[in-house]
């Protein structure tokens, strides 16, 4: 975590927007953030946060229209992404940034066989020829764990499981070595069991590889057990920014709290309630003035219903997006919402 | 496969009596007789006839005798073209059909297939309404009014093609087109729906993800997917096609297939319908199983049990 590593990626008050029938929706508003070189940030949100959309945008695979990047900077390597011609950014995509998807049973070609799915990469990228291409493809599927490479190659994908998809998907995302690996949600459509071996595996391949990660998930027990540091994200913002052992002891921003509060603990009553944020997000064709959490947020002001609140720094590397971030911050220190003793628990029950 | 293939054509061969049994039945209910004209026939006349035929037996040996028949393949003499076989019929007026029906089933899968990838392509364009917009009036105009007025354009105001009958390649053009309009107009349809779900799936965002070119996404991994719903079509569409069409060919005074047909049931000559019944509903039979079977080739999750 020192602070002169490089920096892979900068994201620089990025804004996508989508046209809808009810109007145009801000799914991404003035995100900013960076990323360093082998460290793994994490975003977490709930739907519709905006999480998604941040990350593909980063590779421009909005579906445009209905979808735009309006403005913004992404910084790979000294060039900006959304400046490059297609051509340019096809040798990024797939080469030296990567993506893994959430859902392994959709984004796997249902038509082609697995070896043609992951041969296609290395022959674009690193100018395999046939036989190298497939060797390089069995290698990968042994990394990532599949058993019987040799043959499960030549199969379709609707012939393995959800988990084994989902390495498949490592696999092929990971064969041209990227510098970046973005994976959005990468173990919401698996079950518990496999969540947790997929983890591992994203885990252990990147210390192999030094790949940088970035880790899109709603899920906090993952942010905890795999990044370095935390965006949260609410209404396409940037919430809270910081070093994930500081957002875990000592949030600075009432929606992060809500969040930290709404996982269960283990020792928790018998038939009492489990806690929860209420209401829901708003709607973003149609946002309330003010700050976009005041509806649901437990110690709105009246200026939280007028005015869109600042972004704070806190300390180093910490901010949030208040107007009490700071009232927040100390709050936490009093009663630490979730101490490090507990951080391990989320660790041990969910990574 | 090889038994799931087997086991689909032994079907055809009771689904096939089944419909022609159907059609006898039909037949046998609808009023009128192929003897009889304007004048009523002297009693006695009516009564040689009716023997001759076989017609004064009880409906279920009448029904026997032609099964009989059918069942190996004989359908006899036409009643209204006497010493003229059934079979030698169909054989005679079968190739101007299929000639005609063939080259529109290309031309509609080749002009269809194109508009409607390009239409999902250009999604909420002008090169999408544009094309879809034609295919709109290609549905909604009937054969005979395309015909007339492809004539009128092309035979009587340009002199390029013939308005109407058989000789020469440039005889088929317009009929051609004008058999392939609807085709051509609902395949694009088709294409353009299937392409549009396949292109906004997650595997298709993944081919981009990977830094694919467009054309790779194209034709690798979209293009199998999208047309999908075409292939389920054109099986009995090239049934239709083949077996003729009776507006296209009475329009271009053609002698095929269709026309034959219709003028068999106005005539009420029993045998001829039953014959091009039978060979219509194989055809469609063996087509339906010819696409079932390219499924499996085009989708590998799809299994022959």
């Amino acid at each position: 975590m020192s602070g002169t590593a490089e920096t892979i990626i900068s994201v620089e008050k990025l804004k996508t927007y989508f046209d809808t029938e009810d109007g145009r929706v801000m799914a991404v508003d003035d995100v900013t953030f960076e990323l360093k070189k082998g460290e793994t940030l994490g975003i977490v949100g709930e739907s519709g946060s905006g999480k998604s959309v941040t990350n593909l945008s980063i590779l421009r695979l909005i579906p445009e229209p209905p979808g735009k990047i309006a403005a913004g900077k992404i910084i790979f390597d000294g060039d900006d992404l959304l400046q490059l011609s297609v051509e340019e950014l096809r040798k990024v995509r797939g080469k030296r940034i990567a993506m893994v998807f959430q859902d392994p049973m959709t984004s796997l070609n249902p038509f082609l066989k697995i070896s043609t799915q992951l041969t296609e990469v290395t022959r674009l990228h690193l100018g395999h020829t046939h036989g190298e291409a497939r060797e390089h493809a069995i290698k990968m599927l042994k990394l990532v764990g599949i058993p019987d490479a040799e043959v499960r190659i030549d199969g379709y994908p609707h012939e393995l499981s959800g988990g084994m998809r989902q390495r498949v998907m490592i696999a092929m995302a990971l064969s041209c070595d990227p510098e970046l690996l973005i994976a959005d949600e990468p173990t919401t459509a698996l079950d518990v069991t496999i969540q947790a071996q997929i983890l591992e595996l994203i885990k252990d391949l990147k210390a192999r590889m030094g790949t940088s990660v970035i880790l899109i998930t709603h899920d906090l027990g993952v942010v905890a057990g795999m990044t370095d540091h935390v965006i949260v994200m609410y209404a396409g913002k940037i919430f809270e920014r910081a070093r994930t052992a500081d957002l875990f002891s000592r949030p600075g921003n009432p929606y992060t709290r809500g969040l930290l509060r709404s996982v269960p603990d283990p020792e928790h009553e018998r038939g009492e309630p489990l806690y929860q944020i209420p209401g829901l997000p708003p709607d973003l064709a149609d946002p309330p003035p003010g700050c976009p959490f005041a509806p649901r947020c437990d110690r709105t002001e009246d200026i939280c219903r007028t005015e869109f609140p600042p972004f704070v720094e806190l300390h180093s590397g910490h901010h949030s997006l208040c107007h009490f971030a700071r009232e927040v911050w100390e709050e936490s220190l009093q009663t630490a919402g979730v101490d490090r003793r507990e951080l391990e628990d989320i660790r041990s029950v969910d990574g | 496969m090889l038994r799931f293939i087997l086991r689909r054509l032994l079907i055809i061969i009771p689904m096939a009596l089944l419909v022609v049994t159907l059609t006898w039945g039909l037949i046998r209910l609808a009023p009128g007789n192929f003897y009889s004209g304007e004048k009523k026939l002297p009693a006695a006349v009516e009564a040689a006839i009716r023997k001759k035929y076989g017609l004064d037996e009880p409906w279920y040996k009448q029904y026997g005798m032609m099964m009989a028949n059918v069942v190996r393949g004989d359908f006899g003499d036409s009643l209204k073209y006497p010493g003229q076989s059934v079979n030698e019929i169909i054989r005679r007026h079968l190739p101007y059909s299929a000639t005609i029906g063939i080259l529109a089933y290309f031309l509609a899968l080749f002009v269809g297939m194109l508009a409607g990838t390009y239409a999902a392509l250009k999604q909420n364009s002008v090169f999408d309404f544009g094309p879809m917009a034609l295919a709109m009036l290609g549905l909604s105009i009937p054969n005979f009014v395309i015909a007339p007025v492809l004539v009128i354009l092309f035979a009587f105001w340009l002199y390029v093609f013939p308005p109407a009958r058989w000789g020469g390649a440039s005889s088929l053009v317009l009929p051609v087109v004008t058999l392939a309009a609807v085709y051509a107009a609902y395949i694009a349809r088709l294409t353009r729906a299937g392409m549009l779900e396949v292109l906004r799936s997650d595997f298709v965002r993944t081919a981009r993800a990977k830094g694919l070119d467009d054309r790779t996404v194209l034709f690798r991994h979209a293009f199998r997917g999208g047309i999908l719903p075409v292939v389920s079509f054109t099986g009995p569409a090239l049934a239709a096609l083949l077996a003729g069409t009776v507006v296209v060919e009475k329009v271009f005074a053609l002698p095929g297939l269709g026309d034959i047909f219709i003028k068999a049931v106005l005539n009420r000559d029993e045998p001829l319908v039953l014959g091009i019944v039978a060979f219509l509903s194989i055809l469609i039979m063996v087509f339906n199983l010819i696409v079932d079977v390219s499924y499996g080739f085009l989708d590998p999750r799809i299994r022959y049990e």
